[in-house]
């Protein structure tokens, strides 16, 4: 088995931080996804333009590049803007926030076309049918095609999920404290890089278990007709 | 903005951008050459073959590419053994660090488009390989592999474009590509917004490049799922 000197806490310590990043910024990820898709298949052309843009700006940039952007760039426009209003000491962008930020711009780009697809899918009958009922389309999204949205979009979110488990692990390279950073602390004390990386890699195979069985119980829960026999 | 900063050291990034192209053209080719074998591994009937090339796909695809560089950069080192044996001449530079872990990690998942495509091969076509009395080994160089390639041919440029992306991981074990030259600069001259603005635009650069070559292989290879005869000179054929 596989002796971890007593560091197993730690590496448990960085799992937990690493799932709440994954699932902070799967929210808000799931949030820019959500606009992006709504401003793609706006009517306005600016809009189209805006979102179009940004998905074909961040997928064809690395994750990394936007995490460095995010934590170095963004404490340099802080400092600029705390300049302005007199304040002259050098400000941190706390890595956290910088990681949450940085992936879910990323998710959010894939999610957009997950969502533009799945939008795309219901049939444009149901929108006239609830305007039929004196629907307003806000009030139409919301009830009806949001729902149908979500188990369309389901199976490709979740593979974006595990996507974003995986880049968590970039977040660990600006000093967060993730399953990585903490593998890294105890390499540095035990001089055994080979078991802790091991260690940490058994960890995320774990995490996208759960994450692979939790988006199938989801698919399930949400498609009745599939679990209906006879 | 300080367009000067970007000026003074394009001729840096570009150089990283050269490393970058290098590090996914050899791990392209060599990882494309794991793959097809391990594709049709994949593919086979028996549960005991398809086995071997499952645990290793499961576990590249399921852990982060990070994880798998400090495996081999710093994890090997762990071994008297390795130290010792001539594997540590190509395990202690980073270059081959990095081109080891990108090749695997590559090859795990185009493996797993390329086993995709080959189930995705009409069955008639290769119920009429054996028709013909094909045996294994000449149904699939000649029927199977070239049909293969035209449906993964898509799928794999996608893949090509993430390994661009994830190829940004190199830095991490201080190879300057392109994001480390980045990284580089910026912490000397403090100008982080220019330098990954351009770093950024150079990714773009590139990706688009990657893109438009697999559009046009897929004009070429996949040229009969875009012909359209040309009804109205021909006159006769009209329906």
């Amino acid at each position: 088995m596989i002796d971890l000197h007593g560091f197993g806490h730690l590496l448990l310590a960085g799992t937990w931080v690493t799932v709440k990043l994954a699932l902070v910024s799967l929210f808000f990820g799931l949030i820019f996804g959500l606009l992006g898709a709504s401003a793609k298949l706006s009517k306005y052309k600016f809009l189209r333009w805006m979102a179009t843009g940004y998905t074909t700006i961040v997928r064809g940039i690395p994750e990394l590049l936007i995490v460095f952007a995010i934590y170095f760039g963004g404490s340099a426009l802080l400092m600029s803007v705390a300049s302005l209003f007199g304040y002259e000491d050098y400000i941190e962008v706390n890595p956290f926030m910088a990681g949450v930020a940085a992936l879910s711009i990323a998710f959010g780009a894939y999610a957009t076309e997950v969502f533009r697809m799945a939008i795309l899918s219901i049939p444009q009958g149901q929108w006239e049918s609830a305007q039929a009922l004196g629907m307003t389309p806000a009030k139409t999204f919301s009830r009806i095609i949001l729902p149908q949205v979500w188990r369309v979009a389901l199976p490709g979110l979740g593979n974006l999920f595990q996507v974003l488990m995986k880049d968590t692990a970039l977040v660990s390279v600006v000093g967060l404290q993730d399953i990585i950073r903490q593998a890294s602390t105890a390499v540095s004390s035990t001089n055994e890089p080979f078991t802790f990386y091991l260690a940490a890699a058994c960890i995320y195979l774990v995490l996208t278990a759960f994450a692979t069985a939790g988006t199938l119980w989801m698919e399930r829960a949400c498609t009745p007709q599939a679990r209906y026999k006879g | 903005m300080n367009w000067d900063i970007i000026i003074k050291y394009y001729p840096q990034l570009l150089e990283g951008a050269l490393l970058t192209l290098k590090l996914v053209a050899v791990s392209g080719i060599i990882g494309v050459m794991l793959a097809v074998p391990m594709a049709l591994l994949r593919a086979s009937p028996s549960p005991w073959v398809r086995v071997l090339p499952f645990c290793f796909i499961y576990f590249f695809r399921g852990t982060p590419l990070l994880i798998q560089i400090f495996l081999i950069y710093y994890g090997a080192s762990q071994f008297e053994a390795v130290r010792d044996s001539v594997l540590w001449v190509v395990l202690k530079e980073p270059y081959w660090c990095a081109i080891i872990a990108f090749t695997l990690n590559t090859a795990a998942y185009s493996a797993e488009l390329f086993r995709g495509a080959i189930q995705a091969i009409p069955k008639g076509e290769l119920e009429a390989a054996d028709a013909f009395g094909m045996d294994w080994l000449l149904k699939t160089r000649r029927i199977v592999l070239p049909r293969a390639f035209g449906i993964a041919l898509p799928a794999y440029g996608n893949e090509v474009v993430l390994m661009l992306k994830s190829s940004a991981l190199a830095s991490t074990i201080t190879l300057m590509d392109l994001t480390g030259m980045a990284r580089t600069i910026q912490a000397r001259t403090y100008t982080p917004v220019e330098l990954f603005t351009a770093a950024g635009f150079i990714y773009l650069l590139m990706a688009g490049v990657v893109i438009g070559l697999f559009r046009f292989m897929e004009n070429r290879f996949n040229r009969y799922q875009y012909y359209k005869p040309n009804v109205d000179q021909m006159g006769v054929d009209k329906p």
